[in-house]
């Protein structure tokens, strides 16, 4: 435990690339393979589900501290971390104890089992030994969401310095559902990964485009596609089974009911990329109403009826049991054309590809696109490989320009982890007539140098406390950007945006300035319409 | 009552005098030299004996008298002395007492011993004035011994890589604090508001170098570089790359604080009282009647009279625990920045 807790603060403490996987390399070549094994699932994004319910652990943590809940809670709302709370209020002198990591992570899989008596008692065990700095680890390993400064790809480029092998091959290999306690890190590297018919090939991820199109060059070189709203997944049809994967590693298998038929419609051996939407007589539906029936642990017949779900595929990885990866882009396309032909079904559609003789022509293609509901446009090199990981080069995201409207600030909150202590998540109000309404609340955008600025402000100008959040004069005004926006029943504005954030602070204009309730229903009128006539 | 709190700042109408009024007034009584405490304009000054040449350094030519600590004058009666407060050179406690009701005026204060400040000695008394800076039980400081092992360490570490260290900390008080924990046979470059201050403390500035444009950059000689807060996210750094920074403060204790201003270490080293020494400094001065100023007020009043059954109560003053006042003094270096303290 000592030496992973020396990592994480040696990664916490630089913010260079090279120092941080040298760090990483220094302790996967020093370290016990067992803890190597779950320092890479944890660091990777793998890590057990909370044993210890956050209730549970406020009130031991209040109990061994010998302080009240509410002078617990205040400082929590202060530091703006729950672990690093706990482990600053029930801190005490260090007497050396130590235990490895994979010891603390094994029994962690094991304690939710016991009952609240033998769960306290094991948790004081570490609470009255555990050194301060190390306190803190423990108790985020303990919280389910431990996060770490450190990309999956710098751990992998770490292992492949230690390992010496390509570390798009790491990637591949740490992919899908592996155990750190049923595995080793060798073990995981070294055999064929045959065995696992789930495990999905890395992703390949596009930067945004922040060139000219002149300096891509010849435009026939590039294929067009539409960027979909939807979640990017991996479909996997392998020895009569069928997976299906998120970007962020899940297995959404399950939430995809109509998908498992997919298997008597597509040859064994077959993996495609594409993007999941909600699609219903010819037309996708808002991404609000997959996110409410992925929400759902049961999914029910009517909602199965009202947003089914279609993957619109881009890309296919492996063909005959076949990794194609490495073949190039238009390759891949005529086997994904031919496959799609050859098996037509109703959930697996075709991303069509668009249609221009000059740059110029991008434009109206991308506006075209944001009227059926696309983000966008996609350009992908007709030579690339799949690649690993996001990439420069050769393919590339050229989303629309957000919706923008003027906002006042209403309410503030302070924020978490780096920015604890700091009021930096506003709820932001429009003119309803002569009442100002809330309607979205934003927590990134400006600049640290703001944030202080605007904090000091808040504080000075705090109307009301409700525990954590203020209300605040209604003065400071702020431009908001967001990507779309739809009806709410939940929201007492009626309406709720997607993506809102502060574009930035308008200090040029006033509160009777700023837009009005009836500005964002013309909006959203004009986006319903826009969709419509789109088709 | 013998003490009130006033739109000028704390007065004893018996006496007529102020304690670090932030109002110009007639007679002044000053805690510590730090800028929202000793403010300009006010026409008679007391302090303590060790606080007069930093006052004048600040202030320019004023009208000052000082006493050392424990020694009584008397003012219309009522008496009054000052005794160490612990914080930063010449830092004191204002002890008030006339017809038997006594009051102390803590200013800033610490309890752990820096090694170098003269320690804080609790006064018994019926009212106590209190600050809460780093009120909440998230505050618990190390040892001096072990935030100087800390730092040595770090700084060596540093040069061992052939990197410079910069060091962040208050002119008054943490600067002198660092230098004196300090142990190093590396040279030592002071920001120009450091080495100033040094020599209005009459603090020894023989083994380091104040600060010139000549500075030669050189990996094979690393330095260590002692500056105030002010040079954070200024072009004023650049000429030492490559270098590792770290503040000195005890708003440290927090990782975000450290990570926000993109510092790479924090050394929580701060001249406040923490969550423990503030409990123990209350409860030594006996008193039935707490005031508790600039900091996390409330909520620790509400702690004082819940866990001590004290008649804790919270009371607005311009000392701020969090201002982001950067207009004061020498370019602020001494306001309570949000995190510095």
């Amino acid at each position: 435990m000592k030496n992973f807790c020396d990592l994480i603060n040696q990664l916490d403490q630089t913010t260079k690339t090279n120092a941080k996987i040298t760090a990483l390399a220094h302790y996967f070549g020093n370290e016990d393979e067992k803890n190597t094994t779950w320092a890479i699932a944890l660091l990777t994004g793998k890590r057990p589900k909370r044993p210890i319910k956050t209730t549970d652990l406020k009130l031991w943590a209040t109990e061994l501290a010998k302080i009240p809940s509410w002078l617990f809670e205040e400082s929590y709302n202060v530091v703006g971390d729950l672990s690093e709370t706990i482990s600053l209020v029930i801190s005490s002198p260090s007497n050396g104890y130590n235990a490895t990591l994979h010891q603390i992570m094994e029994e962690i899989l094991t304690i939710s089992k016991l009952n609240d008596t033998e769960k306290k008692e094991w948790l004081f065990k570490y609470w009255e030994n555990l050194e301060p700095n190390q306190l803190f680890i423990f108790n985020k390993l303990l919280s389910g969401n431990f996060r770490i400064g450190v990309s999956q790809q710098l751990v992998y480029k770490a292992l492949a310095k230690i390992y010496n092998l390509d570390d798009k091959v790491i990637t591949h290999k740490l992919m899908g559902n592996w155990l750190p306690q049923q595995q080793t890190i060798s073990n995981l590297l070294h055999n064929a990964n045959d065995s696992d018919f789930s495990k999905p090939y890395p992703f390949y991820l596009a930067y945004t485009l922040d060139k000219e199109f002149e300096d891509l060059g010849d435009l026939s070189n590039w294929q067009l596609e539409r960027k979909y709203d939807g979640i990017r997944g991996q479909l996997i049809i392998r020895n009569n089974e069928i997976n299906c994967w998120s970007r962020g590693e899940e297995l959404m298998t399950e939430k995809f009911i109509e998908f498992q038929d997919l298997i008597y419609k597509l040859p064994n051996g077959t993996v495609l990329d594409g993007e999941i939407l909600p699609f219903k007589d010819g037309e996708i539906l808002s991404f609000n109403e997959m996110q409410k029936r992925i929400g759902r642990k049961k999914v029910s017949k009517k909602m199965l009826f009202d947003v089914p779900l279609c993957i619109i595929c881009y890309d296919i990885l492996e063909f005959n049991n076949q990794d194609i990866r490495h073949k190039p882009l238009h390759e891949r396309r005529l086997i994904l054309e031919n496959l799609l032909s050859q098996y037509p079904n109703d959930i697996v559609k075709l991303s069509p590809t668009l249609a221009a003789n000059q740059w110029n022509q991008l434009n109206n293609l991308r506006q075209e696109a944001k009227a059926l509901g696309c983000e966008g446009l996609m350009l992908k090199n007709k030579n690339s490989v799949y690649e690993t990981g996001r990439r420069r080069g050769n393919w590339w995201k050229w989303k629309v320009e957000p919706y923008t409207i003027d906002a006042v600030m209403l309410y503030a909150q302070s924020g978490h982890g780096r920015r604890a202590n700091l009021f930096t998540d506003y709820t932001f109000a429009v003119w309803d007539n002569e009442v100002l309404v809330p309607f979205a609340k934003a927590y990134s955008g400006l600049t640290d140098k703001e944030i202080i600025e605007v904090d000091a402000w808040i504080k000075k100008n705090t109307k009301e406390k409700f525990g954590p959040v203020r209300s605040v004069k209604p003065e400071l005004v702020f431009e908001l950007a967001f990507e779309g926006i739809n009806l709410s029943t939940r929201h007492k504005s009626g309406i709720a945006l997607r993506f809102p954030r502060i574009l930035r602070w308008r200090k040029d204009k006033k509160l009777d300035e700023i837009n009005t309730k009836q500005d964002l229903l013309n909006l959203l009128n004009f986006v319903a319409l826009d969709r419509n006539t789109g088709n | 009552m013998l003490v009130k709190f006033t739109n000028n700042g704390i007065y004893c109408a018996q006496a007529n005098v102020y304690i670090d009024p932030w109002k110009p007034v007639n007679y002044a009584i000053i805690t510590h030299a730090h800028s929202d405490h000793a403010r300009y304009g006010h026409k008679n000054y007391l302090a303590h004996t060790h606080s007069e040449n930093i006052l004048k350094h600040r202030l320019g030519n004023i009208a000052i008298q000082t006493i050392p600590y424990n020694q009584t004058i008397i003012i219309n009666g009522v008496q009054i002395s000052l005794h160490p407060a612990g914080h930063i050179i010449g830092s004191a406690q204002v002890r008030l007492e006339y017809n038997n009701e006594v009051w102390v005026v803590s200013g800033d204060y610490k309890v752990k011993k820096d090694g170098y400040t003269i320690p804080f000695e609790p006064v018994k008394c019926n009212h106590f004035i209190t600050e809460s800076t780093f009120g909440l039980p998230i505050y618990n400081f190390p040892e001096a011994s072990v935030i100087n092992k800390n730092m040595n360490d770090w700084v060596k570490q540093n040069a061992n890589e052939g990197l410079n260290s910069v060091l962040i900390g208050y002119a008054l008080g943490k600067a002198q604090r660092i230098l004196n924990g300090l142990d190093t046979d590396l040279p030592i470059l002071l920001h120009n508001t450091i080495y100033q201050t040094n020599q209005a403390l009459n603090f020894d500035n023989s083994n380091y170098v104040k600060f010139t444009t000549d500075y030669k950059n050189d990996s094979k000689n690393p330095h260590i570089i002692l500056a105030t807060g002010s040079v954070l996210g200024t072009s004023w750094l650049k000429r030492f790359e490559d270098y590792k920074i770290a503040m000195c403060s005890g708003w440290m204790q927090l990782r975000g604080a450290r990570r926000r201003q993109n510092l790479d270490m924090g050394f929580v080293m701060s001249d406040h009282a923490d969550w423990e020494s503030l409990n123990y400094a209350v409860l030594a001065t006996g008193a039935e009647n707490v005031y508790v100023t600039h900091g996390y007020k409330s909520i620790y009043a509400k702690w004082l009279r819940e866990q001590y059954k004290l008649n804790a109560v919270e009371v607005e003053t311009l000392f701020e625990g969090e201002s982001l006042n950067q207009n004061n003094g020498e370019s602020g270096q001494d306001d309570k920045q949000i995190l510095m303290g």
